[in-house]
Protein backbone atom coordinates (compact mmCIF):
# COMPACT_ATOMS: atom_id res chain seq x y z
CA UNK A 1 0.00 0.00 0.00
CA UNK A 2 2.99 2.53 1.06
CA UNK A 3 5.03 1.65 -2.11
CA UNK A 4 1.63 2.18 -3.94
CA UNK A 5 1.54 5.54 -2.80
CA UNK A 6 4.91 6.43 -2.68
CA UNK A 7 4.71 5.16 -6.92
CA UNK A 8 2.11 7.50 -7.12
CA UNK A 9 3.63 10.61 -5.56
CA UNK A 10 6.76 9.78 -7.82
CA UNK A 11 4.25 9.84 -10.83
CA UNK A 12 2.73 12.85 -9.79
CA UNK A 13 5.79 14.29 -8.97
CA UNK A 14 7.85 13.35 -12.48
CA UNK A 15 4.23 14.23 -14.45
CA UNK A 16 4.46 18.33 -13.00
CA UNK A 17 8.43 18.41 -13.55
CA UNK A 18 7.73 17.46 -17.00
CA UNK A 19 4.50 19.96 -17.63
CA UNK A 20 6.96 22.78 -16.26
CA UNK A 21 10.00 21.86 -18.29
CA UNK A 22 7.80 20.93 -21.70
CA UNK A 23 5.81 23.93 -21.20
CA UNK A 24 8.77 26.03 -23.37
CA UNK A 25 7.24 25.20 -26.30
CA UNK A 26 4.70 27.40 -26.45
CA UNK A 27 6.89 30.01 -24.42
CA UNK A 28 8.85 31.09 -27.61
CA UNK A 29 7.85 33.63 -29.99
CA UNK A 30 5.11 35.28 -28.34
CA UNK A 31 3.64 38.32 -28.46
CA UNK A 32 3.65 40.51 -25.52
CA UNK A 33 1.17 42.46 -23.84
CA UNK A 34 3.06 44.28 -21.40
CA UNK A 35 6.06 46.60 -21.87
CA UNK A 36 9.18 44.85 -20.95
CA UNK A 37 12.37 46.35 -19.11
CA UNK A 38 15.63 46.07 -21.36
CA UNK A 39 17.45 45.00 -18.17
CA UNK A 40 20.06 42.10 -19.58
CA UNK A 41 18.68 38.98 -17.71
CA UNK A 42 20.49 35.22 -16.67
CA UNK A 43 21.16 32.62 -19.59
CA UNK A 44 18.63 29.69 -17.37
CA UNK A 45 15.99 29.55 -19.29
CA UNK A 46 12.30 30.97 -17.55
CA UNK A 47 11.17 27.37 -17.03
CA UNK A 48 14.44 26.56 -14.85
CA UNK A 49 13.38 28.64 -11.90
CA UNK A 50 9.94 27.28 -11.05
CA UNK A 51 11.43 23.52 -11.62
CA UNK A 52 13.86 24.10 -9.29
CA UNK A 53 11.34 25.89 -6.70
CA UNK A 54 9.39 22.76 -6.95
CA UNK A 55 11.43 20.52 -6.38
CA UNK A 56 13.36 22.32 -3.70
CA UNK A 57 9.90 22.95 -1.88
CA UNK A 58 8.91 19.50 -2.47
CA UNK A 59 12.44 18.70 -0.37
CA UNK A 60 11.36 21.38 1.83
CA UNK A 61 7.86 19.58 2.93
CA UNK A 62 9.60 16.17 3.64
CA UNK A 63 12.09 18.40 5.92
CA UNK A 64 8.98 19.82 7.18
CA UNK A 65 7.22 17.00 8.27
CA UNK A 66 10.22 15.77 9.68
CA UNK A 67 11.41 18.80 11.52
CA UNK A 68 8.03 19.53 12.97
CA UNK A 69 7.68 23.26 11.76
CA UNK A 70 5.46 24.59 9.41
CA UNK A 71 6.06 25.09 5.21
CA UNK A 72 5.73 28.78 5.63
CA UNK A 73 8.89 29.46 7.81
CA UNK A 74 11.30 27.30 5.88
CA UNK A 75 10.12 28.92 2.43
CA UNK A 76 10.71 32.97 3.14
CA UNK A 77 14.02 32.91 4.48
CA UNK A 78 15.42 30.07 2.20
CA UNK A 79 13.44 31.08 -1.18
CA UNK A 80 14.20 34.50 -0.30
CA UNK A 81 17.88 34.18 0.06
CA UNK A 82 18.60 31.78 -2.74
CA UNK A 83 16.27 32.35 -5.81
CA UNK A 84 15.86 35.63 -7.75
CA UNK A 85 12.57 36.18 -6.68
CA UNK A 86 11.84 39.89 -4.96
CA UNK A 87 11.30 39.38 -1.58
CA UNK A 88 7.47 41.08 -2.08
CA UNK A 89 6.73 37.99 -4.07
CA UNK A 90 8.29 35.37 -1.85
CA UNK A 91 6.39 36.78 1.16
CA UNK A 92 3.05 36.16 -1.31
CA UNK A 93 3.44 32.73 -1.93
CA UNK A 94 5.08 32.08 1.44
CA UNK A 95 1.54 32.99 3.00
CA UNK A 96 -0.27 30.69 0.66
CA UNK A 97 2.00 27.78 0.80
CA UNK A 98 1.35 28.44 4.96
CA UNK A 99 -2.45 29.16 4.32
CA UNK A 100 -2.53 25.78 2.00
CA UNK A 101 -1.21 23.70 4.35
CA UNK A 102 -3.12 24.88 7.01
CA UNK A 103 -6.35 24.24 5.11
CA UNK A 104 -5.44 20.85 4.03
CA UNK A 105 -4.53 19.76 7.74
CA UNK A 106 -7.52 22.16 9.22
CA UNK A 107 -10.72 19.60 8.89
CA UNK A 108 -8.93 16.62 10.09
CA UNK A 109 -7.93 18.56 12.92
CA UNK A 110 -11.63 20.00 14.02
CA UNK A 111 -13.32 16.77 13.07
CA UNK A 112 -10.60 14.69 15.51
CA UNK A 113 -11.20 17.58 18.24
CA UNK A 114 -7.55 18.29 18.68
CA UNK A 115 -7.85 21.56 17.03
CA UNK A 116 -10.72 23.54 19.23
CA UNK A 117 -12.74 26.34 17.73
CA UNK A 118 -13.75 28.14 21.19
CA UNK A 119 -10.13 28.91 21.52
CA UNK A 120 -9.57 29.85 17.62
CA UNK A 121 -11.87 31.88 17.10
CA UNK A 122 -11.02 34.85 19.55
CA UNK A 123 -7.69 34.29 19.13
CA UNK A 124 -8.26 34.49 15.47
CA UNK A 125 -10.12 37.82 15.43
CA UNK A 126 -7.02 39.50 16.85
CA UNK A 127 -4.53 37.75 14.71
CA UNK A 128 -5.72 37.85 11.25
CA UNK A 129 -6.92 41.82 12.39
CA UNK A 130 -3.24 42.50 13.02
CA UNK A 131 -1.79 40.54 10.13
CA UNK A 132 -3.77 42.77 7.53
CA UNK A 133 -1.59 45.51 9.58
CA UNK A 134 2.17 43.39 8.95
CA UNK A 135 1.23 42.75 5.69
CA UNK A 136 0.56 46.71 4.86
CA UNK A 137 3.57 47.22 6.44
CA UNK A 138 5.29 44.71 5.15
CA UNK A 139 4.65 45.72 1.92
CA UNK A 140 5.46 49.54 2.59
CA UNK A 141 9.30 49.17 3.85
CA UNK A 142 12.29 48.77 1.59
CA UNK A 143 12.96 44.96 0.52
CA UNK A 144 16.69 45.89 2.72
CA UNK A 145 14.53 46.52 5.89
CA UNK A 146 12.44 43.44 5.27
CA UNK A 147 15.33 41.32 5.01
CA UNK A 148 17.08 42.61 8.41
CA UNK A 149 14.11 42.28 10.25
CA UNK A 150 13.42 39.30 8.98
CA UNK A 151 16.60 37.98 9.47
CA UNK A 152 16.28 39.17 12.89
CA UNK A 153 13.27 37.32 13.06
CA UNK A 154 14.37 33.83 11.53
CA UNK A 155 17.37 33.72 14.41
CA UNK A 156 14.93 34.35 17.06
CA UNK A 157 13.08 31.86 15.98
CA UNK A 158 15.96 29.48 16.12
CA UNK A 159 16.41 30.42 19.74
CA UNK A 160 12.91 29.73 21.00
CA UNK A 161 13.40 25.82 18.55
CA UNK A 162 16.22 25.54 20.62
CA UNK A 163 15.39 26.51 24.17
CA UNK A 164 11.53 26.82 24.31
CA UNK A 165 9.84 24.10 26.86
CA UNK A 166 6.95 22.00 25.78
CA UNK A 167 4.46 20.99 28.58
CA UNK A 168 2.43 17.41 27.43
CA UNK A 169 -0.69 18.49 29.90
CA UNK A 170 0.15 21.80 31.85
CA UNK A 171 -1.71 21.63 34.99
CA UNK A 172 -3.95 24.77 35.31
CA UNK A 173 -5.43 25.18 39.04
CA UNK A 174 -7.77 27.67 38.24
CA UNK A 175 -8.98 29.16 34.63
CA UNK A 176 -9.11 32.78 34.37
CA UNK A 177 -12.42 34.90 34.26
CA UNK A 178 -12.04 35.66 30.50
CA UNK A 179 -12.02 32.09 29.42
CA UNK A 180 -14.75 31.35 31.65
CA UNK A 181 -16.70 33.80 30.29
CA UNK A 182 -16.12 32.86 27.18
CA UNK A 183 -16.55 28.70 27.97
CA UNK A 184 -13.00 28.18 26.50
CA UNK A 185 -12.16 24.36 28.00
CA UNK A 186 -12.62 20.94 26.19
CA UNK A 187 -12.34 17.42 26.04
CA UNK A 188 -9.92 15.81 23.94
CA UNK A 189 -9.44 12.08 22.82
CA UNK A 190 -5.40 10.85 23.42
CA UNK A 191 -5.15 7.86 21.12
CA UNK A 192 -1.88 7.18 22.72
CA UNK A 193 -3.12 6.29 26.24
CA UNK A 194 -6.93 5.85 25.53
CA UNK A 195 -7.76 8.79 27.90
CA UNK A 196 -10.33 11.46 27.29
CA UNK A 197 -8.52 14.89 28.61
CA UNK A 198 -10.30 17.58 30.20
CA UNK A 199 -8.73 20.82 29.90
CA UNK A 200 -8.66 24.43 30.97
CA UNK A 201 -6.51 27.46 30.20
CA UNK A 202 -5.49 30.78 32.41
CA UNK A 203 -3.92 34.22 31.24
CA UNK A 204 -5.89 34.71 28.09
CA UNK A 205 -6.02 38.56 28.09
CA UNK A 206 -2.16 38.14 28.42
CA UNK A 207 -2.13 35.20 25.71
CA UNK A 208 -4.53 37.25 23.24
CA UNK A 209 -2.25 40.84 23.80
CA UNK A 210 0.37 38.66 22.30
CA UNK A 211 -0.91 37.50 19.43
CA UNK A 212 -1.17 41.45 18.15
CA UNK A 213 2.81 40.72 18.07
CA UNK A 214 2.21 37.12 16.16
CA UNK A 215 -0.26 38.16 13.84
CA UNK A 216 1.62 41.80 12.98
CA UNK A 217 4.90 39.50 12.41
CA UNK A 218 2.74 36.74 10.44
CA UNK A 219 1.91 39.55 8.09
CA UNK A 220 5.01 41.41 7.49
CA UNK A 221 6.85 38.21 7.32
CA UNK A 222 4.53 35.72 5.13
CA UNK A 223 5.91 33.38 7.24
CA UNK A 224 3.02 31.36 9.05
CA UNK A 225 3.54 31.19 12.71
CA UNK A 226 3.35 28.24 13.82
CA UNK A 227 6.83 29.06 15.55
CA UNK A 228 5.23 31.75 18.09
CA UNK A 229 1.57 30.37 18.14
CA UNK A 230 2.69 27.10 20.05
CA UNK A 231 4.99 28.34 22.73
CA UNK A 232 2.27 31.21 23.71
CA UNK A 233 -0.74 28.98 23.32
CA UNK A 234 0.13 26.14 25.61
CA UNK A 235 3.46 27.37 27.65
CA UNK A 236 1.62 31.20 28.62
CA UNK A 237 -2.31 30.12 28.12
CA UNK A 238 -1.77 26.27 29.26
CA UNK A 239 -3.47 24.29 26.54
CA UNK A 240 -2.35 20.79 26.49
CA UNK A 241 0.75 20.73 23.75
CA UNK A 242 -1.62 18.08 21.03
CA UNK A 243 -4.43 20.83 21.45
CA UNK A 244 -1.62 23.80 21.11
CA UNK A 245 -0.09 22.44 17.51
CA UNK A 246 -3.88 21.77 16.18
CA UNK A 247 -5.49 24.91 16.95
CA UNK A 248 -1.90 26.84 15.75
CA UNK A 249 -2.20 25.07 12.73
CA UNK A 250 -5.75 25.33 12.25
CA UNK A 251 -5.36 29.26 13.42
CA UNK A 252 -2.58 29.63 10.47
CA UNK A 253 -5.71 29.35 7.59
CA UNK A 254 -7.66 32.39 9.28
CA UNK A 255 -4.15 34.49 10.35
CA UNK A 256 -2.95 33.61 6.90
CA UNK A 257 -6.03 34.29 4.95
CA UNK A 258 -6.23 37.86 6.08
CA UNK A 259 -2.12 38.42 5.98
CA UNK A 260 -2.67 36.56 1.52
CA UNK A 261 -5.87 38.85 0.55
CA UNK A 262 -3.47 41.68 1.33
CA UNK A 263 -0.61 40.53 -0.67
CA UNK A 264 -3.10 39.45 -3.58
CA UNK A 265 -4.86 42.53 -3.60
CA UNK A 266 -1.94 44.68 -3.80
CA UNK A 267 -0.38 42.35 -6.87
CA UNK A 268 2.46 40.53 -5.10
CA UNK A 269 1.27 37.03 -5.61
CA UNK A 270 2.54 34.91 -8.96
CA UNK A 271 0.96 32.07 -10.16
CA UNK A 272 4.17 30.67 -12.02
CA UNK A 273 6.03 30.99 -8.30
CA UNK A 274 2.63 30.00 -5.99
CA UNK A 275 1.57 27.05 -7.54
CA UNK A 276 4.80 25.20 -8.01
CA UNK A 277 5.42 26.03 -4.47
CA UNK A 278 1.82 24.90 -2.88
CA UNK A 279 2.01 21.31 -4.93
CA UNK A 280 5.62 20.97 -4.37
CA UNK A 281 5.51 21.57 -0.62
CA UNK A 282 2.13 19.27 -0.37
CA UNK A 283 3.47 16.22 -2.31
CA UNK A 284 7.00 16.48 0.07
CA UNK A 285 4.67 16.56 3.26
CA UNK A 286 2.62 13.67 1.89
CA UNK A 287 6.16 11.86 1.14
CA UNK A 288 7.46 12.96 5.07
CA UNK A 289 4.16 11.92 7.00
CA UNK A 290 5.42 8.43 5.08
CA UNK A 291 9.40 8.59 6.09
CA UNK A 292 8.31 9.88 9.80
CA UNK A 293 7.25 6.48 10.42
CA UNK A 294 11.13 5.06 10.03
CA UNK A 295 13.06 8.03 10.96
CA UNK A 296 14.64 9.75 14.34
CA UNK A 297 12.86 13.29 13.88
CA UNK A 298 15.31 14.78 16.67
CA UNK A 299 17.93 14.98 14.21
CA UNK A 300 15.73 16.36 11.56
CA UNK A 301 14.97 18.93 13.80
CA UNK A 302 18.71 19.81 14.68
CA UNK A 303 18.82 20.01 10.69
CA UNK A 304 16.00 22.57 10.57
CA UNK A 305 17.50 24.69 13.07
CA UNK A 306 20.40 24.68 11.04
CA UNK A 307 18.43 25.69 7.62
CA UNK A 308 17.14 28.17 9.89
CA UNK A 309 20.23 29.58 10.90
CA UNK A 310 21.43 29.68 7.63
CA UNK A 311 18.88 30.85 5.78
CA UNK A 312 18.46 33.75 8.72
CA UNK A 313 21.96 34.85 8.73
CA UNK A 314 21.98 34.87 4.80
CA UNK A 315 18.46 36.89 5.17
CA UNK A 316 20.18 39.60 7.42
CA UNK A 317 23.42 39.83 5.48
CA UNK A 318 21.28 40.52 2.26
CA UNK A 319 19.77 43.33 4.12
CA UNK A 320 22.79 44.86 4.92
CA UNK A 321 24.46 44.58 2.31
CA UNK A 322 27.06 42.33 3.41
CA UNK A 323 26.38 39.21 1.15
CA UNK A 324 24.43 40.04 -2.08
CA UNK B 1 -17.12 0.76 21.24
CA UNK B 2 -18.89 3.36 20.80
CA UNK B 3 -16.75 6.55 18.70
CA UNK B 4 -16.71 9.17 21.36
CA UNK B 5 -17.43 12.45 19.01
CA UNK B 6 -15.13 15.76 21.19
CA UNK B 7 -15.78 18.25 18.66
CA UNK B 8 -19.15 20.31 19.19
CA UNK B 9 -21.61 20.64 16.31
CA UNK B 10 -20.34 24.12 14.65
CA UNK B 11 -16.47 22.63 14.86
CA UNK B 12 -17.56 19.88 12.49
CA UNK B 13 -19.82 21.77 10.22
CA UNK B 14 -17.20 24.41 9.57
CA UNK B 15 -14.38 21.29 9.28
CA UNK B 16 -16.65 19.36 6.91
CA UNK B 17 -17.55 22.67 4.99
CA UNK B 18 -13.84 23.36 5.05
CA UNK B 19 -12.33 19.78 3.88
CA UNK B 20 -14.77 20.26 0.41
CA UNK B 21 -13.97 24.27 -0.28
CA UNK B 22 -9.83 23.35 0.10
CA UNK B 23 -10.22 20.28 -2.49
CA UNK B 24 -12.27 21.90 -4.32
CA UNK B 25 -9.62 24.99 -4.47
CA UNK B 26 -6.96 22.78 -4.98
CA UNK B 27 -8.44 21.34 -8.27
CA UNK B 28 -8.55 24.57 -9.69
CA UNK B 29 -5.44 25.92 -9.07
CA UNK B 30 -3.89 22.90 -10.33
CA UNK B 31 -6.41 22.67 -13.23
CA UNK B 32 -6.09 26.17 -14.23
CA UNK B 33 -2.04 26.05 -13.33
CA UNK B 34 -2.42 23.42 -16.30
CA UNK B 35 -3.71 25.83 -19.26
CA UNK B 36 -1.36 28.00 -18.47
CA UNK B 37 1.41 26.12 -18.71
CA UNK B 38 0.30 24.30 -21.92
CA UNK B 39 -0.54 27.85 -23.53
CA UNK B 40 -4.19 27.11 -24.03
CA UNK B 41 -5.00 30.46 -22.99
CA UNK B 42 -2.14 33.28 -23.56
CA UNK B 43 -0.59 34.89 -20.92
CA UNK B 44 -0.96 38.95 -19.78
CA UNK B 45 2.69 38.86 -18.74
CA UNK B 46 4.81 36.34 -21.46
CA UNK B 47 6.07 33.31 -19.76
CA UNK B 48 9.83 34.34 -20.75
CA UNK B 49 9.98 37.62 -19.50
CA UNK B 50 8.79 36.93 -16.07
CA UNK B 51 12.32 36.45 -14.98
CA UNK B 52 12.90 40.16 -15.59
CA UNK B 53 9.71 40.53 -13.53
CA UNK B 54 9.94 38.59 -10.77
CA UNK B 55 13.04 40.23 -9.35
CA UNK B 56 11.11 43.65 -9.05
CA UNK B 57 9.45 45.36 -5.90
CA UNK B 58 5.78 44.58 -6.82
CA UNK B 59 5.12 48.27 -7.03
CA UNK B 60 7.65 48.23 -10.39
CA UNK B 61 6.74 44.90 -11.18
CA UNK B 62 2.72 46.61 -11.68
CA UNK B 63 3.85 49.24 -13.14
CA UNK B 64 6.02 47.98 -15.73
CA UNK B 65 3.27 45.28 -16.61
CA UNK B 66 0.28 47.35 -17.11
CA UNK B 67 -1.36 45.72 -14.12
CA UNK B 68 -3.88 47.29 -11.72
CA UNK B 69 -3.55 45.57 -8.19
CA UNK B 70 -7.08 44.43 -6.33
CA UNK B 71 -10.11 42.94 -8.26
CA UNK B 72 -8.61 43.55 -11.40
CA UNK B 73 -8.00 40.28 -12.17
CA UNK B 74 -11.68 39.38 -12.83
CA UNK B 75 -11.66 41.40 -15.73
CA UNK B 76 -8.70 39.23 -16.94
CA UNK B 77 -9.94 35.78 -16.42
CA UNK B 78 -9.08 34.85 -20.21
CA UNK B 79 -5.45 35.22 -19.56
CA UNK B 80 -3.70 32.04 -18.78
CA UNK B 81 -1.79 33.73 -16.07
CA UNK B 82 -4.87 35.72 -14.62
CA UNK B 83 -7.01 32.36 -14.76
CA UNK B 84 -5.04 31.04 -11.85
CA UNK B 85 -6.48 33.55 -9.25
CA UNK B 86 -9.26 31.85 -9.45
CA UNK B 87 -8.16 28.88 -7.45
CA UNK B 88 -5.74 31.01 -5.27
CA UNK B 89 -8.70 33.46 -4.55
CA UNK B 90 -10.96 30.70 -3.65
CA UNK B 91 -8.67 29.18 -1.19
CA UNK B 92 -8.23 32.80 0.37
CA UNK B 93 -11.91 32.96 0.54
CA UNK B 94 -13.28 29.72 1.39
CA UNK B 95 -12.45 30.63 5.83
CA UNK B 96 -14.62 33.29 5.21
CA UNK B 97 -17.77 30.69 3.63
CA UNK B 98 -17.10 28.37 6.88
CA UNK B 99 -17.52 31.37 9.17
CA UNK B 100 -20.75 32.57 7.57
CA UNK B 101 -21.60 28.69 8.23
CA UNK B 102 -21.15 28.48 12.12
CA UNK B 103 -22.98 31.61 12.97
CA UNK B 104 -26.99 30.34 12.20
CA UNK B 105 -25.52 27.67 14.63
CA UNK B 106 -24.03 29.59 17.52
CA UNK B 107 -26.77 31.86 17.18
CA UNK B 108 -29.55 28.79 17.11
CA UNK B 109 -27.40 27.90 20.14
CA UNK B 110 -27.79 31.31 21.99
CA UNK B 111 -24.03 31.33 22.03
CA UNK B 112 -24.29 35.15 21.18
CA UNK B 113 -20.84 36.07 21.95
CA UNK B 114 -19.16 33.66 19.71
CA UNK B 115 -21.53 34.28 16.94
CA UNK B 116 -20.46 38.04 17.22
CA UNK B 117 -16.99 36.98 17.37
CA UNK B 118 -17.40 35.08 13.84
CA UNK B 119 -19.47 37.67 12.46
CA UNK B 120 -16.52 40.47 13.47
CA UNK B 121 -13.76 37.90 11.95
CA UNK B 122 -16.17 37.67 8.58
CA UNK B 123 -15.79 41.75 8.59
CA UNK B 124 -11.68 41.60 9.29
CA UNK B 125 -11.57 39.02 5.96
CA UNK B 126 -13.99 40.85 3.73
CA UNK B 127 -12.35 43.96 4.67
CA UNK B 128 -9.24 42.56 3.65
CA UNK B 129 -10.60 40.85 0.85
CA UNK B 130 -12.13 43.63 -0.51
CA UNK B 131 -9.54 45.15 -1.81
CA UNK B 132 -9.61 49.00 -0.17
CA UNK B 133 -6.91 48.43 1.63
CA UNK B 134 -3.72 49.35 -0.17
CA UNK B 135 -0.08 49.10 0.64
CA UNK B 136 2.39 51.94 0.23
CA UNK B 137 4.99 52.08 -2.28
CA UNK B 138 8.49 51.61 -1.51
Amino acid sequence: MRGRKLKFLSLAVLIFAVLISSAYVFASGEPSAATVPSAAESTMPWWAWPLILFIVTFLLGIVAVLGGVGGGVLFVPIIGGFFPFHIDFVRGAGLLVALAGALAAGPGLLKKGMADLRLAIPVAVIASACAIVGAMIGLALPAKVVNIALGGTILGIVAIMLMAKKSEYPDIQQADNLSTVLRITGVYHEASTGQDINWKIHRTPQGLATFIIIGVMAGMFGLGAGWANVPVLNLMMGAPLKVSVATSKFLLSITDTSAAWIYVNNGAVLPMMVVPSIIGIMLGSIVGVQILARTKPAAVRYIVIAMLLFAGSRALLKGLAIWN
Amino acid sequence: MDKKVLATEEQLAYAKLLDTGMKFGLLILVVTFIVYLTGILAPHVPVNDLPKYWKMPVHTYLTATGIHPGWAWLGMLGKGDFLNFIGIAFLAGVTIICYLRIIPILLKKKDTIYAVLAFVEVLVLALAASGVLKAGGH
